[in-house]
């Protein structure tokens, strides 16, 4: 017999594991962002794919220093996992496409480092990093990161034109810029212009199903997002849940007051394309570590999501709500863990026993 | 129920975990019965409860079925001579436990001829009062053959006196790789309706409720037809789900009925018993026949030939492996021995473990088969939330149970777990749940008698400052009495000197 087996352990039950693991959980996630990006690298050209690049690769590197730091062992185990990987990955869908160097190099330090060591590592901390980082760098740098280059912009620069902008960090040319569907009704509104004048006069590809429109690199590509949720939802990584619940969270709202006063208020369809609205619904709100565990809470967590998005689009200060209305309910998520438990089977919802049911012998 | 129960999962109460199942080939090979071996070794506990005493003297002659040891208190089951021999010793041998710790056996060295003692059947059981299959069952030693091993005659008495209206039969086999009530099913489905019969004269319950899960076809089938012509008697199609086969799962798979969680089944009306105990009890009812002998599955990636084999209780494992064939390569490739199912069933240090009453597999899984590998940290991806049957939080207690806060952990419901292992079976970054909940729980019940302890010796302390302060008292006020007895002879004395009447 074999006398390895001999020595070890004895170890507890199950003895048959399902084969799930948190790199395969990760893979499926990076293979349903895939065809956003390969979108956005050919809307926003190789600017893009280099920010794109440099925003993972520092999340990579901010991860292995702060373990190495910390005097971790495994940081290769750690760093196989892939999450912080897909971190930068989610992080860079998010920045203006054509956005330098130093945001994706800054935004992978907080990301990483602010969002995610500092509370202990992965499945410790309480907000998502990606969010964090994008809303960090909003509001330290608003400029260039509200820079939006226009989709096939020509002329399309070259690599080494590319990596000279890039690195250079020369703001993108007023002739190329273009406002988002969001931050130009924002704009026009606060103008007083209404919004039938508004998109009565914006270009119609500004709401195109194709998505050939101006925003962060994940933005247009809204539509193969949630082909990327549906895949998710098929491999069974996320339930529907929360991207049902944000989805509705903000459409609802949208619809009624769009219905109310649509010279004020923009429809339904509008929000769920526009902004970080199907990123956030099926790649942000389904973070596991930064959302409740139960179905109903996912349920609630999501529609807050979706509302407060809706509500800050509609009367905050900014164009777009989604990563800060992430946030907001990742700091109620304890709470919600806390309030929101399933039934345990044989008691009520207090934890009680429940009573015996009628006729039975011992009532 | 169909389109009820998907939109209930829909909602989020699809409990348990769809492992793969891995019963065939081996559920579909015949039976083999395996010859009585030279020596069999017999634990005195064998089921739950108190363990039995022996009644036979090493180098005693005993016959087949012959007591060896009698029940011992209200919650303990005899053993039987599972074949005809001498008492060789009694001794200790490695239990059927992962801790590899010993267990006191009888040891019967066989003579080969396998010769009957003496056994009283029944030709027509329905005569027999309740109570008296009670004492029956009981005598022969018959604890349900699904693992637990409780004494079955407890629960049938028990189910008489409460009056349970319904008795469900457990054919469900969730458990991966196991198929021994499958194969009862399919082979002896006409004996398991009489047995069934029997249990359902003796608990006195109106129906009878057939649980099968939808992975053995032909179990369905074979147990429809045989109790085609009882109209009590129910089978049911449930759900190929792990743990169909618990028994508050099933319970309320079967009858919706919810058993509260400090009640047991009797409670609400209902008992629940294995099929192979079924079959057990007609043998004890109708042939007099005591538990000597159970079908086990014997399978796992290293086994030659997997399969059902019919064995004596108290044959070593090393023995039925080698009956079924032996491992490929001699045992290069093994990666663990187990004795149950994969998902509850235990890991044993060795083969050298005997088969008792509740042995329902012996499982040689190779490496690709058994779950192992490092810890990962948590990503609360709430996949055990999802998985648990109970309804628990098991990301959350095993959180508080590793910063030692176990009294938060049992507040999440700890005590509530059934130790189904759904829960790390999917955990992606494999922590061993289960071991977490065992470990506290059992620290948890160290810690209450312990708590127990110092309250009796606080109690009994209390009592003799009471008794010291007491007698002190009573010295006190004999004395005080005494004084006064005295003062008021003394003064009836002066009285007298004086002259006056007293
Ligand atoms: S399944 Fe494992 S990783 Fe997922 S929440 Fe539960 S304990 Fe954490
Ligand atoms: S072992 Fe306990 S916590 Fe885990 S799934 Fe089963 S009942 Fe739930």
């Amino acid at each position: 017999m074999n006398p390895n087996a001999f020595a070890a352990a004895p170890v507890a039950s199950p003895h048959a594991h399902g084969g799930g693991s948190v790199a395969r959980t990760m893979r499926h996630v990076q293979l349903a962002l895939l065809p956003a990006t390969l979108h956005g690298f050919w809307l926003y050209g190789w600017p893009s794919f280099l920010l794109w690049l440099l925003t993972i690769l520092a999340c990579v590197g901010w991860e292995a220093l702060a373990l190495r730091l910390a005097g971790g062992r495994r940081v290769g185990a750690v760093l196989h996992d892939g999450s912080a990987l897909l971190t930068g990955w989610l992080l860079a869908m998010t920045l203006p496409p054509w956005a330098p160097w130093w945001v994706a190099v800054v935004g992978g330090f907080i990301a990483i480092v602010v969002g995610k060591q500092v509370f202990g590592g992965l499945g410790q901390n309480v907000f998502n990093p990606a969010m964090v980082a994008r809303v960090a760098l909003l509001v330290s740098f608003p400029l260039p990161l509200t820079q939006w280059v226009a989709p096939l912009a020509q002329p399309a620069p070259g690599f080494v034109d590319a990596l000279q902008r890039f690195l250079g960090g020369a703001p993108v040319p007023d002739a190329m810029t273009s406002a988002t569907l969001l931050g130009h009704a924002r704009t026009e509104l606060s103008r007083g212009v209404d919004l039938m004048q508004v998109l009565a006069g914006a270009p119609p590809s500004s709401l195109s199903w194709l998505g050939e429109r101006a925003g962060s690199f994940g933005e247009a590509g809204a539509l193969l997002l949630l082909a990327g949720g549906g895949y998710l939802l098929a491999v069974g990584v996320i339930r529907w849940h929360a991207p049902f619940a944000v989805l509705a969270g903000l459409a609802v709202p949208a619809a009624i007051a769009h219905a109310v006063d649509p010279a004020r208020y923009l429809d339904a369809g509008s929000h769920l394309l526009s902004g970080a609205a199907m990123l956030g619904a099926f790649f942000i709100a389904t973070d596991y570590v930064t959302s409740p565990s139960t179905v109903p809470g996912r349920l609630l967590f999501g529609a807050g999501v979706g509302l407060l998005t809706w509500i800050i689009r509609s009367w905050g200060g900014y164009p777009e709500g989604m990563a800060f209305a992430v946030l907001l309910m990742n700091a109620l998520t304890p709470t919600i863990d806390r309030c929101v438990r399933p039934r345990i089977l044989g008691r009520d919802r207090r934890g009680r026993p429940l009573d015996l049911p009628p006729g039975s012998p011992r009532q | 129920m169909g389109i009820l129960t998907t939109f209930k999962d829909w909602f989020g109460n699809d409990w348990g975990v769809h492992p793969d199942d891995r019963k065939r080939p081996a559920a579909d090979a015949a039976v083999r019965v395996m010859p009585v071996p030279e020596r069999l070794w017999l634990p005195l506990q064998q089921h739950l409860g108190a363990p039995a005493r022996p009644v036979v003297l090493v180098g005693q002659r005993v016959k087949k079925g012959q007591l060896l040891a009698e029940a011992q208190g209200a919650v303990s089951a005899p053993v039987h001579a599972p074949t005809s021999g001498t008492v060789a010793a009694i001794a200790e041998i490695t239990a059927p436990h992962p801790s590899g710790l010993t267990l006191p056996a009888i040891v019967v060295d066989a003579d080969g001829a396998d010769e009957w003692g003496e056994r009283v059947g029944c030709a027509d059981p329905f005569a027999l009062a309740p109570d008296e299959i009670g004492r029956r069952v009981a005598a022969a030693g018959v604890v349900g053959l699904g693992g637990a091993a409780f004494p079955s005659s407890v629960k049938l008495a028990g189910a008489a006196r409460a009056g349970v209206a319904t008795l469900i039969v457990n054919g469900s086999e969730c458990e991966p790789y196991l198929s021994c009530d499958d194969r009862l099913m399919r082979d002896a489905a006409a004996a398991i309706v009489d047995g069934i019969r029997i249990m359902r004269h003796a608990s006195g319950a109106a129906r009878v409720l057939v649980g099968i899960e939808d992975n053995k076809p032909e179990a369905l089938a074979a147990m429809a037809a045989a109790a085609a012509s009882c109209a009590e008697i129910r089978v049911c199609r449930v759900p190929a789900r792990y743990p169909m086969g618990s028994e508050k799962q099933l319970i309320q798979a079967l009858s919706g009925i919810e058993v509260p969680a400090d009640s047991r089944p009797a409670d609400v009306g209902v008992i629940v018993h294995n099929v192979g105990t079924a079959l057990a009890v007609r043998a004890a009812i109708r042939d007099g026949q005591p538990l000597i002998s159970r079908l086990l599955t014997v399978n796992g990636g290293c086994v030659v030939a997997p399969g059902n084999i019919e064995v004596r209780l108290g044959t070593l494992a090393a023995d039925v492996l080698a009956f079924a064939g032996g491992l490929h390569g001699d045992g290069l490739g093994l990666a663990r021995r187990l004795l149950g199912g994969p998902m509850m069933g235990m890991q044993i240090p060795h083969w050298r473990v005997p088969v008792v009453k509740g042995t329902s597999g012996i499982l040689a899984l190779a490496a690709d088969e058994a779950a192992a590998g490092d810890a990962d940290p948590c990503i609360r991806c709430a996949s055990c939330v999802r998985a648990c049957p109970v309804g628990l939080l098991p990301l959350e207690m095993s959180a508080r149970i590793r910063n030692d806060a176990l009294d938060a952990a049992a507040a999440l419901g700890l005590a509530d777990c059934i130790a189904c292992g759904c829960c790390a079976y999917v955990c992606p970054s494999r922590i061993p749940l289960v071991q977490y909940f065992q470990h506290a729980k059992g620290e948890l019940a160290a810690r209450e008698r312990a708590r127990l302890r110092t309250d009796a010796t606080r109690k009994l302390a209390a009592q003799r400052q009471e008794r010291l302060a007491r007698e002190a008292s009573e010295k006190a006020a004999a004395a005080a009495r005494r004084k006064a007895e005295r003062a008021a002879q003394q003064s009836a004395a002066e009285k007298l000197v004086q002259g006056e009447p007293a």
